[in-house]
C-alpha cells in the first residue's frame, strides 16, 4: 500500500517587498499560496512551472531552509516547523537536496572527496577510515573513480559535478531527495546519463524524490506523478500518463503544446499562441490567476479563485469549467 | 532560390598557452535566400563561435585561420574594418543568447534600436524613432510608443528578447544569426519567439541562422541542420532527412538521449546516453574525435580522419561507416 512520506498542508509562504522612498511597504509576493500535496514513498513526483512559480521556494521549505507564513509540513507525520535540537538535525539526515548548478554549488576549494563526506562528519562518529571507504564506496557508485577524490571542482565536467553533488546528497542515506532541476545545466547526452544514475539510485536505496524542473519532456520521464504550479498554486496535479494524455487545466494544455517536439514531421501539438505575458503579483484580484491569459475563460473566472478539485482517480484541477 | 551565405572550408584557431585550440575546423556551410539553417551541437563544440566568425567579431587570441565567407558572392574575410562594420548589423544582424546581458543597462530601448538604424540607414532621430517603434509593433510589442523610453529591466525575459529580434530586422538584414535566442525562456514565451522568427522570415525573405542545443526547436524551426561536434560539421541534410534517418553515431545517440514527452510513459526504461564526455580541444585524438564515444568504432577510426560524404542525396555525413564504396 502506499503510504504518505511528506504530507504538505496549505503551505503559504509570502515575501514582504519594500520599495520607494522609506522603504514602504507594498503588498506581499505571494511565491507559494496555499499548497496542498502528499509524497508517497518510494515515488517520483513531479513538479513543473515556468519560472518564479514558486517551485523552488516550495523545496526551500520542504528543505526547511525558510519557515513558512503559514501551514505545516509533515514528514513522517511529525510537523517539521516544530522540530528542534536533536529530532531536527535527525530529519536534516533524511531529507538532502540536489541543486541545479553543478558550477554553483560546489565549494571550488574543497576536493571532490571532502566535499562528499563532510555530512558524515556533521552526522556521524565516523572513524578516518571508515569515512574514507564509505566516500569511496558512494563515489563508485555515483560513477567516479578513486582517483578523481583528490581533485578539486574546476578539474571536473559538468556531469561529474553533478555526480558529486548528488553522491553527497545520498552519503546519509536520506529517504526523501529534492532534486531542484539537476540535468537543466547539462547538455542532452549528460543529461541522459545522470537521469539513469538517478534511477539506478531510487532502486537501489528505495529513494523518494521530489522532482523539480521546467522541462516536461524529462517530468514525464521520470514521474510518477505530476503536480502543475502557476503563480505560487497548484493547478493541476494528476498521474503521469493522465496528465500528458488527458491534461485537462488550460495552463497545462498551453504549457503541453508550447514544448517543442523533436520530429518535424509533427508540428508542435499546438502552438496556442497567449499573448498575456506573466506580470506582477495576483494580489486583491480575487479572481484565477491564470484568467488574464486563458483562452476557455467563463464569468465566474473574474470574480473568484478555484480550489483544487478531485476530477476522479486522483486528477485533481484548479478550475471553474465544469466537465473539462 | 539562390544561395545567400556560403562558408568554404573556415577555421577558427585560439592560440593559447596550452597550445591551438580549433574551436572551427574546416567547415563548409551554406544557406540559401529565404532559409533556416539550424546548427545544432553542444556546448563547447564551436556553435558560437561560428557565429562569430562569420560576423567577424572574434576575440584575441582568436584568429579565423582559413577559409572563406561568401556572403552574396562577396568574400566577408576580405573586406576592410569600415566596409564590413556597414555589413553587420545591416545586411547580416545577430540574436544573442541572453537578453539581459547584451542590452545595454543605462540605455532606454528606445535609444538602442534608434542607435543601428540611424548608423545603417541615415534617418533623422524622428524618422528614426518612428521606424523603431514600427518595428517593435512588428516583433508584437503592444505600446512600442511606451516600451522605447523603457530601460531593460523594466521587461521581462520574453520581452527583452523581442528588442533584440527587433534590433536584429529593423535595418532589413538579409541574414539573422540567432545564437540560442530561446534558451534562456520558458517554454511558453520559446514557443512565442519560434513563431515569431517564423513570421518574420515569411515577411521579410530573410534567412536564419539557427543555433541551439535543443532538437525539438531544430525539428520544429529549421529546413536544412548542421550537426556540429568539436568544431566540425558531422552531419549536414535537410531536416526532415536528418529526422527520419540520422546517420552519424553522434547525432543517433543524441536523438536516443532525448526524452520523448510523447513516448508511452517510460517510467522504468532508461535512456540511451552517449558514454563519455565531450574530449578537449586541447588535445583531440587522431582520426574521428568521436572515437571514444562511438559504439561502432573501427581501427581505422583512430588513424585517419573521415570526410563530410554524401551517403543520402544532399545528405552528408562525417564517419567511416559511410565511405563510398
Amino acid at each position: 500500500m502506499k503510504t504518505v512520506l511528506v504530507d504538505i498542508q496549505k503551505i503559504k509562504k509570502y515575501y514582504e517587498v519594500r520599495a520607494g522612498i522609506f522603504a514602504q511597504e507594498r503588498a506581499p509576493v505571494k511565491a507559494v499560496d496555499g499548497v496542498s500535496l502528499k509524497i508517497y514513498r518510494g515515488e517520483t513526483l513531479g513538479l513543473v512551472g515556468e519560472s518564479g512559480c514558486g517551485k523552488s521556494t516550495l523545496a526551500r521549505l520542504i528543505m526547511r531552509l525558510d519557515v513558512p507564513t503559514e501551514g505545516s509540513i509533515y514528514f513522517e507525520d511529525e510537523d517539521i516547523f516544530k522540530l528542534s535540537g536533536k529530532d531536527l538535525k535527525a530529519y536534516r539526515k533524511k531529507v538532502q537536496i540536489i541543486f541545479q548548478d553543478p558550477y554553483a554549488s560546489l565549494n571550488p576549494r574543497r576536493t571532490a572527496g571532502s566535499t562528499i563526506g563532510e555530512p558524515l562528519i556533521i552526522n556521524e562518529t565516523y572513524d578516518r577510515e571508515e569515512m574514507s571507504s564509505e566516500v569511496a564506496r558512494i563515489m563508485d557508485i555515483v560513477g567516479l573513480t578513486k582517483e578523481q577524490r583528490d581533485r578539486y571542482p574546476h578539474e571536473f565536467s559538468g556531469g561529474q559535478r553533478q555526480r558529486i553533488g548528488i553522491a553527497r546528497a545520498i552519503i546519509l542515506k536520506p529517504e526523501l531527495i529534492v532534486a531542484d532541476e539537476p540535468v537543466s545545466a547539462l547538455d542532452v547526452s549528460i543529461q541522459a546519463q545522470i537521469l539513469n544514475l538517478l534511477k539506478d539510485l531510487q532502486k537501489e536505496f528505495n529513494l523518494t524524490y521530489m522532482f523539480i524542473s521546467h522541462d516536461l519532456s524529462v517530468v514525464r520521464h521520470v514521474s510518477d506523478r505530476i503536480a502543475v504550479m502557476h503563480f505560487g498554486k497548484l493547478v493541476e496535479l494528476a498521474d503521469n500518463e493522465e496528465l500528458y494524455e488527458r491534461p485537462l487545466h488550460p495552463y497545462t494544455i498551453e504549457l503541453l503544446s508550447a514544448v517543442p517536439v523533436p520530429d518535424p514531421g509533427k508540428k508542435s501539438r499546438r502552438w496556442l499562441m497567449q499573448e498575456g505575458e506573466i506580470t506582477g503579483t495576483t494580489d486583491g484580484w480575487g479572481k484565477c490567476p491564470f484568467y488574464p491569459r486563458c483562452a476557455t475563460k467563463i464569468e465566474m473566472c473574474d470574480e473568484d479563485q478555484p480550489q483544487l478539485k478531485d476530477r476522479g482517480g486522483g486528477h485533481f484541477v484548479a478550475c471553474h469549467r465544469e466537465g473539462i | 532560390m539562390g544561395t545567400l551565405l556560403e562558408v568554404k572550408n573556415l577555421s577558427t584557431h585560439f592560440d593559447t598557452e596550452y597550445g591551438v585550440i580549433k574551436a572551427v575546423d574546416r567547415v563548409d556551410l551554406t544557406i540559401d535566400e529565404g532559409d533556416t539553417l539550424g546548427v545544432v551541437g553542444e556546448s563547447g563544440c564551436g556553435k558560437t563561435v561560428l557565429a562569430l566568425s562569420i560576423m567577424r567579431l572574434i576575440p584575441s587570441p582568436g584568429k579565423v585561420s582559413s577559409g572563406s565567407v561568401l556572403f552574396n558572392g562577396v568574400d566577408l574575410l576580405k573586406l576592410d574594418v569600415e566596409e564590413m562594420r556597414r555589413i553587420r548589423g545591416k545586411d547580416i544582424s545577430m540574436v544573442f543568447q541572453e537578453p539581459m546581458t547584451s542590452l545595454n543597462p543605462v540605455l532606454r530601448i528606445g535609444d538602442q534600436i534608434t542607435e543601428i538604424i540611424r548608423l545603417h540607414m541615415g534617418l533623422r532621430r524622428r524618422e528614426a524613432t518612428n521606424h523603431a517603434m514600427e518595428t517593435l509593433s512588428l516583433v508584437g510589442m503592444p505600446s512600442p510608443e511606451k516600451i522605447i523610453k523603457n530601460y531593460p529591466h523594466q521587461l521581462s525575459g520574453g520581452m527583452r528578447q523581442r528588442v533584440m529580434i527587433a534590433m536584429a530586422i529593423c535595418c532589413g538584414p538579409k541574414l539573422m544569426l540567432a545564437d540560442e535566442p530561446t534558451t534562456a525562456l520558458d517554454v511558453t514565451i520559446q514557443a512565442q519567439i519560434l513563431e515569431l522568427l517564423r513570421r518574420l522570415k515569411k515577411e521579410t525573405g530573410a534567412s536564419v541562422m539557427l543555433i541551439t542545443h535543443d532538437l525539438g526547436v531544430i525539428a520544429q524551426a529549421a529546413e536544412h541542420v548542421a550537426v556540429v561536434y568539436t568544431g566540425q560539421v558531422v552531419e549536414y541534410a535537410s531536416v526532415e532527412s536528418l529526422f527520419a534517418r540520422p546517420l552519424h553515431p553522434y547525432t543517433v545517440g543524441l536523438m536516443e538521449s532525448i526524452p520523448k514527452i510523447d513516448a508511452v510513459s517510460g517510467r522504468d526504461e532508461y535512456l540511451k546516453a552517449i558514454s563519455g564526455t565531450v574530449p578537449s580541444l586541447h588535445n583531440l585524438p587522431q582520426g574521428c574525435t568521436f572515437q571514444d564515444r562511438c559504439p561502432h568504432t573501427m581501427q581505422i577510426c583512430r588513424e585517419e580522419e573521415p570526410q563530410l560524404w554524401e551517403h543520402l542525396p544532399a545528405h552528408k555525413v562525417h564517419c567511416w561507416l559511410y565511405k563510398p564504396k
